[in-house]
């Protein structure tokens, strides 16, 4: 597959300003359709998802204005409404979590660099990083062409060569 | 190699990188790895964090995977037997030699001991843990438990490393890349003292339960079981939560009192280290993502690859530096002890 780098970019303000007015639940709503579904795939370790069941999650796209609140609740992500402060709260702007999906950075790199802030329970920050980053790809890939509709993934090439610059 | 002959002790070093997870595995062996390093998700382990390392299932898959390509994987089990729990070491141990791997890494000398006298077969590396910064050390261990490789600790130059080199006949391993942990490696009492857990005793330094980031608004704050570490400018790069990292006020002023947060790069005393027959290099960061173990694993197999064609012309490309530079904490880069004038 061909290369693509995603860079580090930010939003202008008013991006962020309209977004915050904007209501919450539907890209709260699409991560936890995307949290579940990759759940449902069993390729999230049974004991990682228990010990971080019943705790609550916010994630904060800056130049964006989005904030999603959630928490795991008998093994189903579900979203939290309301202002109460969550055990483990990320922020960042879109670019930095763009290329943290994509393996292209390492979320440490964007911590030390003050691009990420992560706040509250470091150890369950911890634990949340070391899940996603024990997620194998070419397993979630293989499970999710067995989905309708997602066969064509099947082609793509190996996550963590796919951001080579070669 | 290179027109002009290269001495004797030149060799060039097999490139060892940190595994904490399955991707992180696969990237190190795609990008060039020789061999990677893991350990199971226990104590016996110096990465003993919340879901890191590997179950057998998943270590077995890995192991397959690094072998099937002709490279290794080394387990670290670089801790410290703790009273009354001898048993689970000596478990980690048979279990490593079960699951086939290439070396086992280990510090304790009881653990040498057991495992030298069990699995008389299985290869044994002295792990920085170990402390081992002599000749005479490493030969003990050579001696007692026929260690094969030694790694060592960050604190010498390179010229007490050649030293070392020229006396034993175990194989030498330095740190080529990554977060230091200062010259103090396998004894450090900081995090002890502040949490009472340390890498040698439950696998961690400085273990995430007792840190807290503290976001104010002109700087984020961050805590070690309650003693203030460090407090970082909203401009400021941030660093791990280790006392030895932290910023404290001595005799009237506040600064890195005993270590600045910095990596370690040796790319540019490649040459020199495969001159005095180094015989394999090791990037530090098991805890760290796959996109990590990418980007590091690639520079440095380039820069191997171009010093040992080349010694004598090695030129250090500006991509690697800065593409090291951007992943190392505190984005600095240092020679640290290796080119330390005074001893
Ligand atoms: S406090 Fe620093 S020197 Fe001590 S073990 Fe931790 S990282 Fe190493």
């Amino acid at each position: 597959m061909s290369t693509f780098i995603i860079p580090k970019f930010a939003l202008p303000g008013f991006v962020a300003k309209i977004g915050a007015r904007l209501p919450q639940w539907p890209h709260a709503l699409s991560l936890i359709c995307g949290l579940n579904l990759v759940r449902s795939l069993g390729i999230l370790p049974a004991e990682t998802l228990a010990e971080i069941d019943g705790r609550t999650f916010r994630v904060t796209v800056l130049d964006t204005g989005a904030v999603a609140t959630f928490t795991l609740q008998g093994g189903v992500f579900k979203p939290v409404f309301g202002k109460a402060s969550p055990d483990l709260q990320f922020t960042a702007n879109l670019s930095a979590y763009l290329q943290l999906l994509a393996r292209q950075e390492d979320p440490d790199t964007l911590f030390f660099n003050r691009q990420l802030t992560i706040e509250g329970d470091t150890e369950l920050g911890l634990t949340v990083k070391n899940m996603l980053d024990a997620v194998d790809f070419s397993t979630l890939r293989a499970s999710l062409s067995r989905l309708p509709g997602f066969a064509r993934l099947r082609d793509h090439g190996d996550s963590h060569t796919q951001t080579s610059p070669a | 190699m290179s027109a002009t002959a290269q001495p004797e002790s030149f060799r060039k070093p097999e490139l060892i990188c940190p595994a904490g997870s399955l991707p992180a595995l696969k990237a190190a062996i795609d990008n060039g790895a020789d061999a990677v390093y893991l350990g199971f998700k226990n104590d016996t382990n110096a990465r003993n964090f919340s879901g890191l390392n590997f179950d057998l299932k998943t270590m077995a898959e890995g192991i397959r995977y690094a072998q099937s390509r002709g490279r290794q994987v080394l387990l670290a089990l670089n801790t410290y037997a703790q009273a009354g729990r001898v048993a689970d070491w000596r478990k980690a141990v048979d279990q490593a030699v079960d699951l086939g791997v290439n070396a086992i890494i280990l510090a304790d000398v009881g653990l040498l001991d057991y495992a030298a006298k069990t699995h008389p077969q299985a290869r044994l590396h002295l792990s920085v843990q170990g402390s081992a910064t002599s000749y005479e050390a490493i030969n003990f261990a050579y001696e007692m438990f026929g260690v094969r490789r030694a790694v060592l600790p960050r604190v010498l130059t390179l010229a007490q490393v050649e030293h070392v080199i020229k006396n034993t006949p175990v194989e030498i391993e330095v740190f080529g890349f990554g977060s230091l942990c200062v010259m103090n490696e396998g004894r450090c009492w900081l995090s002890s003292y502040a949490c009472g857990e340390s890498p040698n005793t439950v696998g961690a330094c400085s273990p995430a339960k007792f840190v807290k980031w503290d976001k104010q608004p002109d700087a984020m704050e961050v805590r070690l079981n309650g003693i203030l570490i460090d407090r970082f400018g909203n401009d400021e790069n941030a660093g791990y939560p280790t006392i030895c990292k932290g910023r404290f006020e001595v005799a009237g002023e506040t600064y890195y009192a005993m270590e600045e947060p910095v990596s370690l790069n040796v790319v540019e005393l490649l040459p020199e280290i495969m001159r005095i027959g180094v015989a394999a290099i090791k990037v530090e960061g098991r805890q760290r993502s796959p996109a990590y173990v990418t980007q590091v694993t690639r520079a440095l197999r380039q820069a191997i690859d171009a010093a040992a064609a080349n010694p004598d012309r090695f030129v250090v490309k500006p991509q690697w530096m800065s593409d090291l530079a951007k992943v190392s904490e505190g984005t600095q880069a240092t020679l640290g002890a290796y080119n330390r004038p005074w001893r």
